[in-house]
């Protein structure tokens, strides 16, 4: 046993070009990036502004930014994957060798689904939420910091994986016995298991704070049934966050126990049982599709009632939908696994409770629609995600509805057709949804808008691609392709395969209009600024602070009267006014301790990865170490004083008087 | 373990104003409030360790009939050393009580003392637990012998991991109250230590129920 | 401290000694049933399991001092929430897994 425990120098995959290609370019792009902070001196702004930051409103773009990185990993994943199915038919062989490919579909799932798609949700909720309840910050502002470092030291693993050793072979869901140490011997399911544990507490501690948030820092005079959807919508995400990522951390913690200290919980022998970690795993999978999608609905209802200039149709039906669909959420997750062959009667039991739950969803669209019904719909480029939403999600549900019944899931079970679905429902539901939230609010946490011919030309390009790569996928279900195939030898599938191939390139497009428009917008940002912090003449309380608000939100906390709160205000003709004057406000420190705790778990995580003991015991302590540390701390707080207060006040005054002299 | 307690501090100084009591200007000062969101938020977080052993449970109540040709529960459980340990934990929630009684009046000496009497109470509760396990592995009925003994230490042991961490943090406490008194933010961290011990206390009662007893039955 | 003492509830001295001795009485019957062994399998699986949720409740009212005031509602909302939850998950996994298995015989 060696200092470095089992990594050798084999680990490194330089036999494989494509790996190394990728690390060159990252290792490229990395050096840039470090020049450039270097060359601008703006280390300094990083680690006070940003790393070491407890604001919910930069955590929040953080997590963005996080989530439109690993977006770059997981579609190249994607890409690469629909290019070596177009090429490797009739029985060629293609680029991508069996082995590298199963990393690469596993790679894709989970980094999408836990590395890109929460994030970006984490990311939305920490900035709005709570601008929206009139919160000063979260409930636990280090502690949100701690949660953004731990999601981050998940990410920094799963990408150590790709030139260090191998990711899992296994699929997204790393099923057992595949996933035990007998059938899958490498570090790739270490570094599965590792990744995500340690990203799954950051964010079960995100679902604690934010729903402490919600219940105890609304505010004055907001009622619960006065939050605004959104802030609504991932409360009930949050209680799913809290009610089912423990069962994530305990079927992870399981299944390391079987590889690591030779338990049996789901072995071939020794009595276990795989079945159980299926189940379990899938007790956490259901309900965390919800809590990707939910937010999106909310998000959805926000920018439907703000670009429609009408308040949200049957707001209460929303609010109790969304808990619907929340409790049903945990009494469907069987569906996953109808054909691992219980009782006709537990199969029945949930293909009709899957069925059930299309109902409120539905009483959703239908509530959307109502909102548009002779409202004057503006068509921006949020509302072109939404409009998307709608159409794509509800086919992306009827076919859900099929696959709800047992019957049918038996012929269609692990083909494409699946795959086609959950990417309808996926893509079509949730990233469309942060796709509109982030062109809603990003003039809000910036300061200015996105340019809106390019958002639009990135939208048409991901919705016309969307249909091109996913719709074969239907067809090739039904014609019998099962999932994860590394190359093809069927005549009849080919020209699928190459539709597919073509969407996922018009996709690409679009990702890459994305990117050239928040270059274009960052670059003619003093051009196109969001003076007055209202672009949209918005509902809710975020639209009533600057543009990014101010670093306390509020300088005197609102007192709400309505679920619009800022609606109200207008209307009342008080939404801008200064108060006689201002007092103190009490506000928590910058704090590396997030990074310090977050970052010893990481190399906890490392070293068990690798089996370097004595890393793993340095790690731990250092985790408790630096907690306590945090704990005893003295410089946790300080106090902003009026004078500051009142100048920062006074500038967002002026610029609100500008903008409506302008308009007069 | 104790993951949620010492994020504070800044925990809604707007305080409760939200809520349908109106709880606002009801005059108890931001410190009250402070600590009411820092233990609901702990309780949250009870609440997803209280489902993270149920997730365990059901594992142990899917798994316990296969014992791969080993023992079963009946022939490893002996009840009267169960009894025991249980009667240590049960005592220790009462005197971890007493402490925080001590605590709220201000009684630095009280809580103290109650606070080393529930950590002895504790030890000796993971002592009988070690005791046990060792046992067990020596004797060959070790969690790698099937999958019955497998999920058997799992349950049980993250129990004991669960009261290790509340043992050390109880230990972090009584520095904290030798240094700094009874404070607010020492007075809420000990209420938080509370729900965390009389929880496990909980957690107990259902492992001597459905491993224990039923599996000596 | 101790104006808050009296908002929050933090019981009292009696009201620790009221659910310890309960707690002693709850666990001692199931420990006695079942080591006397002088009842029938099925009496003895309820009747444990009963006075173990008993007990839970016990453990929730006079030491987590669960209650439905409005200050403490919120709590108890929680832990019922939670409680469905379980009841969910660990109830529909032996159900799904012991029909599974029940397939396999």
């Amino acid at each position: 046993m060696s200092l470095l425990g089992n990594i050798t120098l084999d680990a490194i995959p330089y036999h494989e070009p494509i790996i190394m290609v990728t690390l060159a370019v990252i290792g490229v792009i990395g050096l840039a990036v470090v020049g450039l902070i270097t060359k601008y001196e703006k280390w300094g702004v990083l680690w006070h502004n940003w790393l070491t930051s407890v604001d919910h409103k930069r955590l929040g773009i953080m997590y963005i930014i996080l989530a439109l990185v690993m977006l770059i990993r997981g579609f190249s994943d994607a890409i690469m994957m629909r290019t070596q199915l177009a090429i490797a038919t009739n029985g060629s062989e293609g680029y991508l060798p069996p082995e590298h490919y199963d990393q690469i579909f596993t790679a894709h799932g989970i980094i999408m689904i836990i590395f890109m798609a929460m994030p970006f949700m984490i990311g939305l909720m920490n900035i709005v939420l709570p601008l929206q309840i009139g919160a000063r910050d979260v409930a636990f502002p280090f502690m949100n910091n701690l949660s953004f470092w731990f999601t981050a030291s998940g990410a920094v693993l799963i990408n150590i994986s790709l030139g260090l050793g191998e990711f899992a072979k296994t699929g997204w869901l790393a099923y057992p016995p595949l996933s035990e140490m007998s059938f899958s011997p490498g570090v790739g399911v270490d570094y599965y298991i590792w990744a995500l544990q340690i990203s799954g507490i950051g964010t079960l501690l995100t679902g604690v704070n934010f729903l402490a948030t919600v219940f105890k820092m609304r505010a004055p005079g907001m009622k619960l049934m006065q939050m605004p959807i959104f802030t609504w919508t991932c409360t009930w995400a949050n209680i799913l966050i809290v009610a089912s990522f423990p069962i994530l951390t305990a079927v992870l913690g399981l299944l390391t126990l079987d590889r690591y200290l030779d338990f049996h919980f789901f072995t071939n022998d020794g009595g276990g049982n795989a079945m159980m970690y299926i189940n379990l795993f899938w007790a956490w999978g259901h309900p965390e599709v919800y809590i990707l999608v939910l937010p999106a609905f909310g998000i959805f209802s926000e920018v439907i009632s703000t670009f429609t200039g009408k308040r949200l149709f049957g707001y209460t039906s929303m609010v109790w939908a969304s808990g619907a669909i929340s409790i049903l959420g945990f009494v469907v997750w069987l569906h996953h696994f109808f054909t691992m062959g219980s009782s006709a009667d537990v199969n029945a039991f949930f293909g009709v409770m899957t069925m059930i739950i299309a109902i409120p969803t539905g009483v959703k669209l239908f509530n959307w629609l109502f909102t548009m019904y002779r409202g004057r719909l503006r068509i921006t480029v949020p509302v072109l995600w939404t409009l998307g939403f709608m159409v794509t999600f509800s086919i992306g549900g009827m076919t859900g509805v099929l696959l709800a019944i047992p019957g049918a899931d038996y012929v269609l079970h692990n083909s494409l057709f699946l795959v086609a679905h959950f990417h309808n429902t996926i893509i079509g539901g949730a990233v469309f949804g942060y796709m509109a939230g982030f062109a809603f609010w990003f003039p809000k946490a910036t300061g200015f808008h996105l340019n809106e011919r390019l958002g639009k030309y990135s939208f048409w390009c991901w919705q016309i691609g969307f249909y091109v790569a996913f719709m074969p996928l239907y067809v090739l279900g039904f014609l019998g392709m099962t999932r994860r195939l590394n190359h093809t030898n069927n005549p009849d599938w080919n020209i699928w395969l190459y539709v597919a191939a073509l969407g996922a390139v018009i996709i690409f497009a679009g990702i890459i209009l994305q990117f050239v428009q928040l270059y274009v917008s960052i670059r003619d940002r003093e051009q196109n600024p969001d003076l007055d912090g209202d672009p949209w003449n918005g509902h809710t309380l975020e639209w009533s602070t600057a543009s990014p608000p101010q670093f306390y939100n509020f300088a005197t906390l609102p007192k709400v009267h309505d679920i619009d709160a800022f609606t109200d205000m207008k209307e009342k003709g008080i939404e801008y006014q200064a108060p006689d004057e201002y007092l103190p406000i009490h506000m928590p420190s910058n704090t590396a301790a997030g990074m310090q705790v977050a970052g010893a778990a990481g190399i906890v995580g490392f070293a068990l990865i690798w089996h370097i003991w004595w890393l793993a015991i340095v790690g731990a302590l250092g985790i408790v170490v630096a907690f306590i540390a945090r704990c005893y701390a003295n410089n946790v707080d300080y106090y902003v004083e009026p004078q500051e207060i009142a100048e920062i006040e006074q500038a967002h005054l002026a610029n609100v008087a500008s903008v409506k002299e302008e308009l007069v | 373990m104790s993951a949620v307690p010492e994020t504070l501090k800044f925990a809604s100084d707007q305080g409760l104003t939200g809520d349908h009591n109106g709880g606002h200007d009801d005059g108890h000062g931001e410190h009250h409030d402070t600590s009411a969101t820092t233990l609901f938020g702990f309780w949250l977080y009870l609440m997803t360790d209280c489902i993270l052993f149920a997730s365990v449970f059901a594992t142990y109540a899917v798994l316990f009939m296969n014992t791969d040709g080993g023992v079963s529960g009946k022939d490893i459980f002996d009840l009267n050393f169960v009894a025991v340990e249980t009667g240590a934990l049960l005592i220790s929630s009462i005197t971890y009580g007493f402490a925080l009684l001590c605590a709220h009046k201000q009684q630095k000496a009280g809580t103290l003392l109650w606070l080393l009497v529930t950590i002895a109470l504790g030890c000796v509760f993971i002592s009988m637990e070690v005791y046990e396990f060792h046992h067990l592995i020596l004797e060959g009925n070790g969690p790698d012998r099937s999958a019955f003994l497998s999920s058997f230490f799992a349950l049980v042991g993250m129990h004991g991991l669960h009261v290790t961490a509340g043992l050390i943090w109880m230990i972090v406490m009584v520095l904290e109250v030798l240094k700094r008194g009874l404070g607010t933010q020492t007075v809420t961290r000990l209420g938080c230590l509370s729900l965390f011990w009389h929880f496990l206390d909980i957690v107990w009662v259902c492992v001597f129920t459905v491993v224990y007893l039923l599996g000596a039955m | 401290m101790s104006h808050s003492a009296e908002i929050e509830s933090h019981g009292s001295v009696k009201s620790y000694l009221i659910g310890f001795v309960l707690s002693v009485v709850l666990t001692a019957i199931p420990f006695w049933i079942v080591m006397t062994g002088s009842f029938s399998k099925a009496t003895t699986f309820y009747s444990v399991i009963a006075l173990a949720v008993v007990q839970i409740v016990v453990h929730l009212k006079y030491f987590l001092h669960l209650d439905f005031s409005i200050r403490g509602r919120l709590n108890t909302f929680a832990f019922l929430f939670t409680a469905l939850i379980i009841v969910m998950v660990v109830g529909l996994s032996i159900w799904i897994i012991y029909s599974a298995n029940a397939m396999m015989m």
